[in-house]
């Protein structure tokens, strides 16, 4: 049973992994991904890796994902354009594939048989999230917060990049607006009756 | 090869890592294909790691996939930050232009 499930779900990801990169449409690609990333946290989740599957969600669909729909939809490309002469490099890729695929087979050939009798998503734990928290927070403290400090750099670069500065912009000026004193602004005058200023 | 093992898992990996990899090399025109064929293949990387952390029944495995995922984020978005500059100075995503930037 588990493993007609698996199946279903492998065909899912690699057909849809397929039309990633065999999309004319950047769009539909996004959306290839995104079912493509659905589908592998139901791998995980079939083999009791949860906590992963969930984060898997989370983060590539609910932020890459997004992030990439939207920098497709923002940037103003000529899809078609870009699909011209394309084709030429498909054998290329193809060799390149091949000959990947042939090394992985030879590296598992190489390397025996490959059984391991334990099946323990969750070691020493109740649950698999359990298992995770109990040792990220304490033996792997400094790499969380290094992980922290890779996504603060990471936000911080991404904004320094695409921060424009716009010449002929009027801005607020707290410091000046707040500065300003009832003798700078002001006048008085004392006009003359039936004359106006 | 009658029950869901290791072996299941590491050829579904391989497969998305090499249509990863093909997808790199086919899309000479459009950048942010790239970047979703990178994403792709972190995604291997992520199965992989998860198959052998709960197979051999530790957790570290999992963890390192968790640091994977974060490093994975980052780098979608520093790239895409990166394409919107360049989009931006040359109207165009082409990458057979980027050597055009070469000092």
């Amino acid at each position: 049973m588990a493993l007609i499930a698996f199946g279903l779900i492998a065909a899912v990801v690699i057909l849809s992994a397929l039309f990633v990169i065999a999309a004319r449409n950047p769009v539909h690609s996004v959306l290839w991904l995104i079912l493509a990333f659905f589908s592998s946290a139901g791998l995980m989740v079939l083999i009791g890796a949860e906590f992963l599957a969930m984060l898997l969600i989370v983060v590539y669909v609910g932020a890459v994902a997004v992030l990439f729909l939207f920098v497709v939809m923002m940037l103003d490309v000529d899809f078609v354009e870009l699909k011209q002469g394309s084709l030429g490099y498909w054998p290329f890729a193809l060799l390149i594939g091949v000959i990947l695929i042939a090394e992985l087979a030879l590296v598992w050939s190489a390397s025996g048989s490959l059984t391991f009798d334990t099946f323990d998503p969750s070691p020493g734990a109740e649950t698999n999230t359990e298992a995770i928290g109990a040792v990220m927070y304490t033996q792997y403290l400094l790499l969380f917060q290094l992980a922290g400090l890779i996504l603060l750099v990471a936000m911080i670069g991404a904004i320094v990049l695409t921060l424009r500065h716009r010449p002929n912009v009027k801005r607020q000026n707290v410091s000046a607006q707040t500065g300003r004193r009832r003798a700078d602004a002001t006048e008085l005058k004392d006009p003359t009756p039936g004359q106006g200023i | 090869m009658t029950e869901l093992g290791i072996l299941h898992f590491l050829i579904v990996s391989a497969a998305l890592f090499t249509i990863g990899v093909v997808g790199i090399f086919v899309n000479r025109k459009n950048v942010i294909v790239i970047l979703m064929a990178l994403e792709l293949i972190l995604l291997s990387v992520n199965i992989n790691l998860v198959a052998f952390s709960v197979f051999t029944g530790t957790i570290q495995g999992q963890i390192f996939a968790m640091l994977v995922l974060t490093v994975a984020a980052a780098e979608a978005a520093v790239g895409l930050a990166i394409l919107v500059v360049y989009f931006r100075n040359r109207r165009d995503i082409s990458v057979e232009n980027v050597d055009l930037m070469k000092g």
